[in-house]
Protein backbone atom coordinates (compact mmCIF):
# COMPACT_ATOMS: atom_id res chain seq x y z
CA UNK A 1 0.00 0.00 0.00
CA UNK A 2 1.16 3.55 -0.70
CA UNK A 3 1.77 6.39 1.76
CA UNK A 4 -0.91 7.27 4.32
CA UNK A 5 -3.29 10.03 3.23
CA UNK A 6 -5.35 10.16 6.43
CA UNK A 7 -3.90 9.82 9.90
CA UNK A 8 -6.03 10.01 13.04
CA UNK A 9 -4.25 9.72 16.39
CA UNK A 10 -6.07 9.44 19.72
CA UNK A 11 -9.09 11.34 18.37
CA UNK A 12 -11.88 12.00 20.87
CA UNK A 13 -15.17 13.79 20.36
CA UNK A 14 -17.76 14.67 22.98
CA UNK A 15 -21.35 15.80 22.63
CA UNK A 16 -21.71 17.38 26.06
CA UNK A 17 -20.74 14.56 28.42
CA UNK A 18 -21.46 11.84 25.87
CA UNK A 19 -18.30 10.42 24.32
CA UNK A 20 -19.11 10.13 20.61
CA UNK A 21 -15.56 9.06 19.73
CA UNK A 22 -12.93 7.65 22.06
CA UNK A 23 -9.24 7.21 21.19
CA UNK A 24 -9.65 6.70 17.48
CA UNK A 25 -6.43 5.63 15.77
CA UNK A 26 -6.87 5.20 12.06
CA UNK A 27 -4.50 5.39 9.14
CA UNK A 28 -5.81 5.22 5.60
CA UNK A 29 -3.45 4.73 2.66
CA UNK A 30 -3.90 6.56 -0.64
CA UNK A 31 -6.10 4.44 -2.86
CA UNK A 32 -7.40 2.35 0.01
CA UNK A 33 -11.11 1.49 0.36
CA UNK A 34 -12.28 1.37 3.93
CA UNK A 35 -15.78 0.37 4.98
CA UNK A 36 -16.99 1.37 8.41
CA UNK A 37 -19.87 -0.54 9.95
CA UNK A 38 -21.40 -0.90 13.36
CA UNK A 39 -24.65 -0.40 15.22
CA UNK A 40 -26.42 2.97 15.03
CA UNK A 41 -25.01 5.53 17.43
CA UNK A 42 -21.60 3.86 17.39
CA UNK A 43 -19.88 6.98 16.03
CA UNK A 44 -19.42 5.97 12.38
CA UNK A 45 -20.80 9.19 10.92
CA UNK A 46 -19.08 11.32 13.54
CA UNK A 47 -15.77 9.73 12.63
CA UNK A 48 -15.96 10.52 8.93
CA UNK A 49 -17.40 13.99 9.61
CA UNK A 50 -14.23 14.71 11.60
CA UNK A 51 -12.15 14.03 8.49
CA UNK A 52 -13.53 17.14 6.72
CA UNK A 53 -14.19 18.93 10.00
CA UNK A 54 -17.96 19.04 9.75
CA UNK A 55 -17.40 17.93 13.35
CA UNK A 56 -14.55 19.34 15.41
CA UNK A 57 -12.61 16.77 17.39
CA UNK A 58 -11.95 17.60 21.02
CA UNK A 59 -8.68 15.70 21.49
CA UNK A 60 -6.10 13.95 19.37
CA UNK A 61 -4.75 14.94 15.98
CA UNK A 62 -5.99 14.47 12.42
CA UNK A 63 -3.84 14.87 9.32
CA UNK A 64 -5.29 14.76 5.84
CA UNK A 65 -2.67 14.66 3.10
CA UNK A 66 -0.11 16.12 5.54
CA UNK A 67 -2.38 19.04 6.50
CA UNK A 68 -3.41 19.09 10.14
CA UNK A 69 -7.04 19.82 10.91
CA UNK A 70 -7.12 22.49 13.59
CA UNK A 71 -8.69 25.89 14.13
CA UNK A 72 -6.74 27.32 11.18
CA UNK A 73 -9.44 28.04 8.61
CA UNK A 74 -6.89 27.87 5.76
CA UNK A 75 -6.12 24.29 6.72
CA UNK A 76 -9.82 23.47 6.89
CA UNK A 77 -10.37 24.99 3.45
CA UNK A 78 -7.38 23.08 2.04
CA UNK A 79 -8.67 19.78 3.39
CA UNK A 80 -12.27 20.33 2.31
CA UNK A 81 -11.18 21.11 -1.23
CA UNK A 82 -9.53 17.67 -1.40
CA UNK A 83 -12.20 15.65 0.37
CA UNK A 84 -15.59 14.95 -1.20
CA UNK A 85 -18.57 13.86 0.86
CA UNK A 86 -21.79 12.07 -0.02
CA UNK A 87 -24.66 12.13 2.47
CA UNK A 88 -27.47 9.76 3.34
CA UNK A 89 -30.10 12.36 2.42
CA UNK A 90 -28.18 13.47 -0.72
CA UNK A 91 -28.30 17.12 0.43
CA UNK A 92 -28.55 18.47 -3.08
CA UNK A 93 -29.46 22.15 -3.18
CA UNK A 94 -33.17 22.07 -4.07
CA UNK A 95 -33.20 25.64 -5.41
CA UNK A 96 -30.63 24.89 -8.10
CA UNK A 97 -30.90 22.66 -11.19
CA UNK A 98 -28.62 19.59 -11.11
CA UNK A 99 -26.04 21.26 -13.33
CA UNK A 100 -25.85 24.34 -11.08
CA UNK A 101 -25.56 22.07 -8.04
CA UNK A 102 -22.39 20.75 -9.67
CA UNK A 103 -20.98 24.07 -10.88
CA UNK A 104 -21.59 26.15 -7.72
CA UNK A 105 -18.39 25.13 -5.93
CA UNK A 106 -16.42 25.03 -9.18
CA UNK A 107 -17.20 28.69 -9.71
CA UNK A 108 -17.03 29.89 -6.09
CA UNK A 109 -14.14 27.77 -4.79
CA UNK A 110 -12.12 26.89 -7.90
CA UNK A 111 -12.86 30.15 -9.67
CA UNK A 112 -13.77 28.47 -12.95
CA UNK A 113 -15.53 30.42 -15.69
CA UNK A 114 -19.19 29.38 -16.11
CA UNK A 115 -18.56 27.68 -19.45
CA UNK A 116 -15.58 25.66 -18.19
CA UNK A 117 -17.49 24.69 -15.03
CA UNK A 118 -20.42 23.56 -17.16
CA UNK A 119 -18.27 21.37 -19.38
CA UNK A 120 -16.56 19.75 -16.41
CA UNK A 121 -19.85 19.15 -14.60
CA UNK A 122 -21.51 17.65 -17.68
CA UNK A 123 -18.58 15.27 -18.00
CA UNK A 124 -19.14 13.91 -14.50
CA UNK A 125 -22.92 13.83 -14.94
CA UNK A 126 -22.36 11.70 -18.05
CA UNK A 127 -20.10 9.44 -16.04
CA UNK A 128 -22.91 8.77 -13.53
CA UNK A 129 -25.35 8.57 -16.46
CA UNK A 130 -27.66 11.44 -15.65
CA UNK A 131 -26.41 14.10 -18.07
CA UNK A 132 -29.92 14.14 -19.56
CA UNK A 133 -31.28 15.33 -16.18
CA UNK A 134 -28.87 18.29 -15.91
CA UNK A 135 -31.53 20.98 -16.32
CA UNK A 136 -33.98 19.48 -13.83
CA UNK A 137 -34.33 20.38 -10.19
CA UNK A 138 -33.36 17.78 -7.55
CA UNK A 139 -36.90 16.93 -6.39
CA UNK A 140 -37.80 16.01 -9.98
CA UNK A 141 -35.30 13.12 -9.93
CA UNK A 142 -35.60 9.68 -8.37
CA UNK A 143 -33.65 8.96 -5.20
CA UNK A 144 -31.00 6.98 -7.04
CA UNK A 145 -30.58 9.74 -9.62
CA UNK A 146 -30.30 12.34 -6.87
CA UNK A 147 -27.58 10.40 -5.08
CA UNK A 148 -25.68 9.90 -8.32
CA UNK A 149 -25.97 13.66 -8.93
CA UNK A 150 -24.58 14.24 -5.43
CA UNK A 151 -21.65 11.96 -6.20
CA UNK A 152 -21.03 13.82 -9.48
CA UNK A 153 -21.19 17.12 -7.59
CA UNK A 154 -18.43 15.91 -5.27
CA UNK A 155 -16.32 14.46 -8.08
CA UNK A 156 -16.38 17.78 -9.94
CA UNK A 157 -14.03 19.14 -7.29
CA UNK A 158 -11.57 16.34 -8.20
CA UNK A 159 -11.15 15.17 -4.61
CA UNK A 160 -8.36 12.84 -3.53
CA UNK A 161 -10.61 11.26 -0.93
CA UNK A 162 -14.33 10.46 -0.99
CA UNK A 163 -16.34 10.02 2.19
CA UNK A 164 -19.69 8.23 1.98
CA UNK A 165 -22.07 8.53 4.92
CA UNK A 166 -24.64 5.74 4.48
CA UNK A 167 -25.17 6.74 0.84
CA UNK A 168 -27.79 4.09 0.12
CA UNK A 169 -29.74 4.00 3.39
CA UNK A 170 -32.50 6.25 2.06
CA UNK A 171 -32.95 4.38 -1.23
CA UNK A 172 -35.09 1.60 -2.64
CA UNK A 173 -33.33 -1.61 -3.72
CA UNK A 174 -33.09 -0.71 -7.41
CA UNK A 175 -31.65 2.71 -6.68
CA UNK A 176 -29.22 1.13 -4.21
CA UNK A 177 -27.78 -0.94 -7.04
CA UNK A 178 -27.43 2.15 -9.28
CA UNK A 179 -25.50 4.01 -6.61
CA UNK A 180 -23.35 1.06 -5.58
CA UNK A 181 -22.41 0.53 -9.24
CA UNK A 182 -21.14 4.09 -9.42
CA UNK A 183 -19.21 3.66 -6.18
CA UNK A 184 -17.67 0.36 -7.29
CA UNK A 185 -16.63 2.06 -10.52
CA UNK A 186 -14.96 4.81 -8.50
CA UNK A 187 -13.18 2.23 -6.35
CA UNK A 188 -11.85 0.48 -9.46
CA UNK A 189 -10.36 3.81 -10.59
CA UNK A 190 -8.31 3.92 -7.42
CA UNK A 191 -10.16 6.62 -5.47
CA UNK A 192 -9.40 6.67 -1.76
CA UNK A 193 -12.77 5.89 -0.17
CA UNK A 194 -14.19 5.66 3.31
CA UNK A 195 -17.76 4.37 3.33
CA UNK A 196 -20.12 4.07 6.21
CA UNK A 197 -22.57 1.48 4.96
CA UNK A 198 -24.66 -1.52 5.88
CA UNK A 199 -24.33 -3.00 2.38
CA UNK A 200 -22.21 -5.96 3.43
CA UNK A 201 -22.13 -7.50 -0.04
CA UNK A 202 -20.70 -4.27 -1.37
CA UNK A 203 -18.22 -4.10 1.49
CA UNK A 204 -17.06 -7.63 0.84
CA UNK A 205 -16.43 -6.80 -2.77
CA UNK A 206 -14.70 -3.41 -2.71
CA UNK A 207 -13.27 -2.98 0.78
CA UNK A 208 -9.61 -3.47 1.54
CA UNK A 209 -10.44 -3.21 5.20
CA UNK A 210 -13.59 -3.33 7.32
CA UNK A 211 -13.72 -1.27 10.47
CA UNK A 212 -16.24 -2.24 13.08
CA UNK A 213 -17.23 0.41 15.62
CA UNK A 214 -19.21 0.29 18.84
CA UNK A 215 -19.74 2.96 21.51
CA UNK A 216 -17.41 5.42 19.79
CA UNK A 217 -14.47 3.03 19.60
CA UNK A 218 -12.90 1.01 16.81
CA UNK A 219 -13.50 -2.53 18.04
CA UNK A 220 -12.13 -4.41 15.11
CA UNK A 221 -10.33 -3.74 11.83
CA UNK A 222 -9.71 -6.55 9.40
CA UNK A 223 -9.77 -7.47 5.72
CA UNK A 224 -13.32 -8.38 4.66
CA UNK A 225 -12.63 -12.08 4.24
CA UNK A 226 -11.38 -12.33 7.80
CA UNK A 227 -14.03 -10.01 9.25
CA UNK A 228 -16.98 -11.84 7.74
CA UNK A 229 -15.73 -15.38 8.27
CA UNK A 230 -14.08 -15.02 11.65
CA UNK A 231 -14.87 -11.79 13.52
CA UNK A 232 -12.73 -11.65 16.64
CA UNK A 233 -15.00 -9.66 18.94
CA UNK A 234 -18.22 -10.94 20.38
CA UNK A 235 -19.91 -7.63 19.58
CA UNK A 236 -19.04 -7.92 15.89
CA UNK A 237 -20.27 -11.52 15.81
CA UNK A 238 -23.59 -10.43 17.28
CA UNK A 239 -23.84 -7.49 14.88
CA UNK A 240 -23.13 -9.65 11.83
CA UNK A 241 -25.50 -12.39 12.88
CA UNK A 242 -28.29 -9.84 13.19
CA UNK A 243 -27.40 -8.06 9.96
CA UNK A 244 -27.16 -11.28 7.98
CA UNK A 245 -30.07 -13.08 9.62
CA UNK A 246 -32.33 -12.55 6.62
CA UNK A 247 -29.58 -12.82 4.05
CA UNK A 248 -29.57 -16.60 3.81
CA UNK A 249 -26.24 -17.22 5.50
CA UNK A 250 -25.69 -18.76 8.87
CA UNK A 251 -24.23 -16.98 11.84
CA UNK A 252 -20.74 -15.67 11.20
CA UNK A 253 -18.02 -17.94 12.37
CA UNK A 254 -19.84 -20.92 10.94
CA UNK A 255 -19.00 -22.12 7.49
CA UNK A 256 -19.53 -19.10 5.25
CA UNK A 257 -21.62 -19.58 2.15
CA UNK A 258 -20.86 -18.09 -1.22
CA UNK A 259 -20.76 -14.29 -1.42
CA UNK A 260 -24.06 -14.33 -3.31
CA UNK A 261 -25.71 -15.37 -0.08
CA UNK A 262 -25.24 -11.91 1.36
CA UNK A 263 -26.13 -10.03 -1.80
CA UNK A 264 -28.78 -7.53 -0.89
CA UNK A 265 -29.64 -6.39 -4.36
CA UNK A 266 -30.42 -8.27 -7.48
CA UNK A 267 -28.58 -5.94 -9.81
CA UNK A 268 -25.39 -5.60 -7.84
CA UNK A 269 -23.85 -8.74 -9.23
CA UNK A 270 -21.19 -10.37 -7.11
CA UNK A 271 -20.74 -13.47 -9.18
CA UNK A 272 -18.26 -12.27 -11.78
CA UNK A 273 -15.27 -12.68 -9.49
CA UNK A 274 -13.08 -10.78 -11.93
CA UNK A 275 -11.53 -8.59 -9.29
CA UNK A 276 -11.76 -10.97 -6.36
CA UNK B 1 -78.15 62.37 -0.08
CA UNK B 2 -77.17 60.02 -2.94
CA UNK B 3 -73.73 58.90 -3.94
CA UNK B 4 -71.97 61.79 -5.63
CA UNK B 5 -69.77 60.24 -8.32
CA UNK B 6 -68.19 63.59 -9.11
CA UNK B 7 -66.89 63.92 -5.52
CA UNK B 8 -65.66 60.30 -5.58
CA UNK B 9 -63.83 60.72 -8.89
CA UNK B 10 -62.56 64.12 -7.79
CA UNK B 11 -61.07 62.62 -4.63
CA UNK B 12 -59.53 59.72 -6.54
CA UNK B 13 -57.85 62.07 -9.00
CA UNK B 14 -56.89 64.72 -6.45
CA UNK B 15 -53.27 65.68 -5.85
CA UNK B 16 -53.87 65.45 -2.08
CA UNK B 17 -54.96 61.78 -2.29
CA UNK B 18 -52.12 60.90 -4.63
CA UNK B 19 -49.57 62.55 -2.35
CA UNK B 20 -51.11 60.85 0.68
CA UNK B 21 -50.91 57.49 -1.07
CA UNK B 22 -47.30 58.13 -2.09
CA UNK B 23 -46.37 58.94 1.52
CA UNK B 24 -48.15 55.77 2.67
CA UNK B 25 -46.28 53.65 0.12
CA UNK B 26 -42.93 55.35 0.78
CA UNK B 27 -43.30 54.87 4.53
CA UNK B 28 -44.33 51.22 4.17
CA UNK B 29 -41.61 50.31 1.70
CA UNK B 30 -38.79 52.07 3.55
CA UNK B 31 -39.87 50.86 7.01
CA UNK B 32 -40.22 47.30 5.81
CA UNK B 33 -36.91 47.34 3.92
CA UNK B 34 -35.06 48.67 6.96
CA UNK B 35 -36.89 46.18 9.19
CA UNK B 36 -35.79 43.26 7.00
CA UNK B 37 -32.19 44.51 7.04
CA UNK B 38 -32.30 44.78 10.82
CA UNK B 39 -34.13 41.49 11.32
CA UNK B 40 -31.72 39.31 9.35
CA UNK B 41 -28.71 39.59 11.72
CA UNK B 42 -31.09 39.42 14.69
CA UNK B 43 -32.58 36.19 13.35
CA UNK B 44 -29.08 34.79 12.83
CA UNK B 45 -28.35 35.50 16.48
CA UNK B 46 -31.50 33.59 17.45
CA UNK B 47 -30.39 30.51 15.50
CA UNK B 48 -27.65 30.10 18.14
CA UNK B 49 -28.61 28.17 21.22
CA UNK B 50 -27.77 30.54 24.05
CA UNK B 51 -25.69 33.50 25.11
CA UNK B 52 -26.24 37.13 26.12
CA UNK B 53 -26.87 38.16 22.50
CA UNK B 54 -29.77 35.70 22.26
CA UNK B 55 -31.30 37.11 25.43
CA UNK B 56 -30.90 40.68 24.15
CA UNK B 57 -32.67 39.87 20.87
CA UNK B 58 -35.44 38.03 22.68
CA UNK B 59 -35.91 41.03 24.97
CA UNK B 60 -36.08 43.37 21.96
CA UNK B 61 -38.63 41.21 20.16
CA UNK B 62 -40.66 40.82 23.34
CA UNK B 63 -40.79 44.56 24.06
CA UNK B 64 -41.57 45.73 20.53
CA UNK B 65 -44.17 43.07 19.88
CA UNK B 66 -45.70 43.66 23.28
CA UNK B 67 -46.35 47.41 23.08
CA UNK B 68 -49.16 48.76 20.86
CA UNK B 69 -47.82 50.30 17.66
CA UNK B 70 -49.82 53.46 18.35
CA UNK B 71 -48.02 53.89 21.68
CA UNK B 72 -44.63 53.38 19.99
CA UNK B 73 -45.49 56.11 17.46
CA UNK B 74 -46.61 58.52 20.16
CA UNK B 75 -43.60 57.70 22.30
CA UNK B 76 -41.07 58.36 19.55
CA UNK B 77 -42.80 61.52 18.35
CA UNK B 78 -43.65 63.06 21.72
CA UNK B 79 -41.48 61.52 24.43
CA UNK B 80 -38.19 60.80 22.69
CA UNK B 81 -37.37 64.47 21.92
CA UNK B 82 -37.61 65.15 25.69
CA UNK B 83 -34.73 62.70 26.29
CA UNK B 84 -32.78 63.66 23.20
CA UNK B 85 -32.97 67.43 22.65
CA UNK B 86 -31.36 67.05 19.21
CA UNK B 87 -34.66 65.56 18.05
CA UNK B 88 -36.45 68.83 18.71
CA UNK B 89 -34.86 70.21 15.55
CA UNK B 90 -37.03 70.68 12.45
CA UNK B 91 -35.38 67.78 10.61
CA UNK B 92 -37.13 65.36 12.95
CA UNK B 93 -40.30 65.27 10.87
CA UNK B 94 -43.42 63.17 11.47
CA UNK B 95 -42.30 61.01 8.54
CA UNK B 96 -38.96 60.28 10.20
CA UNK B 97 -40.59 59.59 13.55
CA UNK B 98 -43.08 57.23 11.93
CA UNK B 99 -40.29 55.55 9.96
CA UNK B 100 -38.31 54.99 13.15
CA UNK B 101 -41.27 53.62 15.10
CA UNK B 102 -42.57 51.35 12.35
CA UNK B 103 -39.09 50.04 11.49
CA UNK B 104 -38.36 48.94 15.05
CA UNK B 105 -41.86 47.57 15.44
CA UNK B 106 -41.79 45.66 12.17
CA UNK B 107 -38.24 44.35 12.71
CA UNK B 108 -39.48 42.54 15.83
CA UNK B 109 -42.07 40.61 13.79
CA UNK B 110 -39.74 40.12 10.84
CA UNK B 111 -37.05 38.67 13.13
CA UNK B 112 -39.43 35.87 14.04
CA UNK B 113 -40.29 35.25 10.38
CA UNK B 114 -36.62 35.14 9.36
CA UNK B 115 -35.73 32.91 12.30
CA UNK B 116 -38.46 30.44 11.37
CA UNK B 117 -37.31 30.49 7.73
CA UNK B 118 -33.69 29.82 8.69
CA UNK B 119 -34.73 27.07 11.09
CA UNK B 120 -36.86 25.38 8.45
CA UNK B 121 -33.79 24.38 6.44
CA UNK B 122 -32.21 20.96 6.80
CA UNK B 123 -28.81 21.31 8.54
CA UNK B 124 -27.55 18.97 5.81
CA UNK B 125 -27.72 21.89 3.36
CA UNK B 126 -25.07 23.79 5.29
CA UNK B 127 -23.00 20.63 5.76
CA UNK B 128 -23.10 19.94 2.02
CA UNK B 129 -22.02 23.49 1.19
CA UNK B 130 -19.13 23.39 3.65
CA UNK B 131 -18.07 19.92 2.50
CA UNK B 132 -17.81 21.27 -1.05
CA UNK B 133 -15.33 23.85 0.24
CA UNK B 134 -17.59 26.91 0.32
CA UNK B 135 -16.84 29.42 3.08
CA UNK B 136 -19.56 29.91 5.73
CA UNK B 137 -20.42 33.26 4.09
CA UNK B 138 -20.72 31.66 0.65
CA UNK B 139 -22.93 28.94 2.12
CA UNK B 140 -25.17 31.60 3.66
CA UNK B 141 -25.47 33.68 0.48
CA UNK B 142 -25.73 30.91 -2.12
CA UNK B 143 -27.36 28.04 -0.23
CA UNK B 144 -29.20 29.27 2.86
CA UNK B 145 -30.70 32.62 1.83
CA UNK B 146 -32.28 31.48 -1.47
CA UNK B 147 -34.01 28.61 0.32
CA UNK B 148 -35.03 30.62 3.38
CA UNK B 149 -36.44 33.29 1.07
CA UNK B 150 -39.05 30.93 -0.30
CA UNK B 151 -40.27 30.09 3.19
CA UNK B 152 -40.23 33.73 4.29
CA UNK B 153 -42.05 35.32 1.34
CA UNK B 154 -45.71 34.55 2.15
CA UNK B 155 -45.55 35.73 5.81
CA UNK B 156 -43.40 38.70 4.74
CA UNK B 157 -46.02 39.75 2.20
CA UNK B 158 -48.61 39.48 4.97
CA UNK B 159 -46.48 41.76 7.11
CA UNK B 160 -46.15 44.25 4.26
CA UNK B 161 -49.91 44.44 3.81
CA UNK B 162 -50.39 44.79 7.54
CA UNK B 163 -47.74 47.50 7.72
CA UNK B 164 -49.38 49.38 4.84
CA UNK B 165 -52.55 49.67 6.90
CA UNK B 166 -50.72 50.36 10.15
CA UNK B 167 -49.17 53.47 8.55
CA UNK B 168 -52.61 55.05 8.92
CA UNK B 169 -51.88 55.24 12.65
CA UNK B 170 -49.31 57.90 11.79
CA UNK B 171 -52.23 60.29 11.28
CA UNK B 172 -52.05 60.85 15.07
CA UNK B 173 -48.61 62.42 14.72
CA UNK B 174 -49.88 64.61 11.88
CA UNK B 175 -48.21 62.77 9.05
CA UNK B 176 -50.17 63.58 5.90
CA UNK B 177 -50.53 60.02 4.70
CA UNK B 178 -53.60 58.65 2.89
CA UNK B 179 -55.99 58.34 5.84
CA UNK B 180 -55.10 61.79 7.23
CA UNK B 181 -55.94 63.30 3.87
CA UNK B 182 -59.21 61.35 3.78
CA UNK B 183 -60.23 62.46 7.27
CA UNK B 184 -59.56 66.08 6.44
CA UNK B 185 -61.66 65.86 3.31
CA UNK B 186 -64.49 64.23 5.25
CA UNK B 187 -64.32 66.75 8.09
CA UNK B 188 -64.88 69.70 5.77
CA UNK B 189 -67.67 68.10 3.66
CA UNK B 190 -69.30 65.25 5.62
CA UNK B 191 -69.24 63.23 2.35
CA UNK B 192 -68.22 60.02 4.20
CA UNK B 193 -69.01 57.46 1.52
CA UNK B 194 -67.30 59.23 -1.37
CA UNK B 195 -64.06 60.08 0.44
CA UNK B 196 -63.79 56.80 2.36
CA UNK B 197 -64.59 54.96 -0.88
CA UNK B 198 -61.76 56.72 -2.71
CA UNK B 199 -59.29 55.82 0.08
CA UNK B 200 -60.51 52.22 -0.01
CA UNK B 201 -59.79 52.04 -3.74
CA UNK B 202 -56.25 53.34 -3.19
CA UNK B 203 -55.50 50.74 -0.49
CA UNK B 204 -56.93 47.90 -2.57
CA UNK B 205 -54.94 48.92 -5.65
CA UNK B 206 -51.69 49.11 -3.68
CA UNK B 207 -52.27 45.66 -2.11
CA UNK B 208 -53.31 44.29 -5.50
CA UNK B 209 -50.07 45.42 -7.11
CA UNK B 210 -48.08 43.89 -4.27
CA UNK B 211 -49.95 40.59 -4.53
CA UNK B 212 -49.18 40.47 -8.24
CA UNK B 213 -45.46 40.79 -7.59
CA UNK B 214 -45.64 38.27 -4.74
CA UNK B 215 -47.23 35.70 -7.05
CA UNK B 216 -44.59 36.30 -9.72
CA UNK B 217 -41.79 35.97 -7.17
CA UNK B 218 -43.22 32.76 -5.74
CA UNK B 219 -43.49 31.31 -9.23
CA UNK B 220 -39.83 32.13 -9.85
CA UNK B 221 -38.97 30.28 -6.65
CA UNK B 222 -40.97 27.19 -7.59
CA UNK B 223 -37.71 25.23 -8.14
CA UNK B 224 -39.27 23.21 -10.87
CA UNK B 225 -38.86 23.02 -14.61
CA UNK B 226 -42.67 23.06 -14.76
CA UNK B 227 -44.32 26.25 -13.55
CA UNK B 228 -47.50 25.43 -11.55
CA UNK B 229 -49.76 26.87 -14.26
CA UNK B 230 -47.95 24.86 -16.93
CA UNK B 231 -48.52 21.68 -14.92
CA UNK B 232 -52.20 22.62 -14.65
CA UNK B 233 -52.42 23.06 -18.44
CA UNK B 234 -50.84 19.64 -18.97
CA UNK B 235 -53.44 18.08 -16.72
CA UNK B 236 -56.26 19.80 -18.59
CA UNK B 237 -54.79 18.73 -21.93
CA UNK B 238 -54.94 15.15 -20.76
CA UNK B 239 -58.35 15.46 -19.16
CA UNK B 240 -60.21 17.18 -21.98
CA UNK B 241 -59.75 14.70 -24.86
CA UNK B 242 -60.54 11.98 -22.37
CA UNK B 243 -63.89 13.48 -21.44
CA UNK B 244 -64.68 14.08 -25.12
CA UNK B 245 -64.04 10.46 -25.98
CA UNK B 246 -66.50 9.41 -23.28
CA UNK B 247 -69.19 11.51 -24.88
CA UNK B 248 -68.70 10.21 -28.40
Amino acid sequence: MSAPIIRMRGVCKYHGRFAALTDIDLTVAAGEHVVICGPSGSGKSTLIRCINRLEEHDAGRIFVDEVELNADTRNIAAVRSEVGMVFQQFNLFPHLPILDNCTLALRLVRGLAPEAARELALGYLRRVQIANQAEKYPPELSGGQQQRAAIARSLCMRPKIMLFDEPTSALDPESIAEVLDVMADLARDGMTMICVTHEMAFARRIADRIIFMDHGRIVEAAPPQQFFSAPRSLRAKLFLSRLLRYEGSGAPGTAQTAPQAVATTAQFNLGDGSDG
Amino acid sequence: MGFRWDIFWGALASVAYLKGALITVALTVSAHALAILLATPLALVLTRDRGPAVLAVKLYVGVFRGIPTLLQLLFIWNALPQFIPALQAPWFTPFLAALLALTFNEAAYQTEINRAALRSLDPGQRAAGLALGLTPTQVFVHVIVPQALRVAIPPTANEFINLLKVTSLASVISLRELLTVTNQAVASSFRFVEYYGAALVYYLVIVGVLTYFQTRLERRLAWSTHAPDAAMRDELAVAIPDSLSHRS
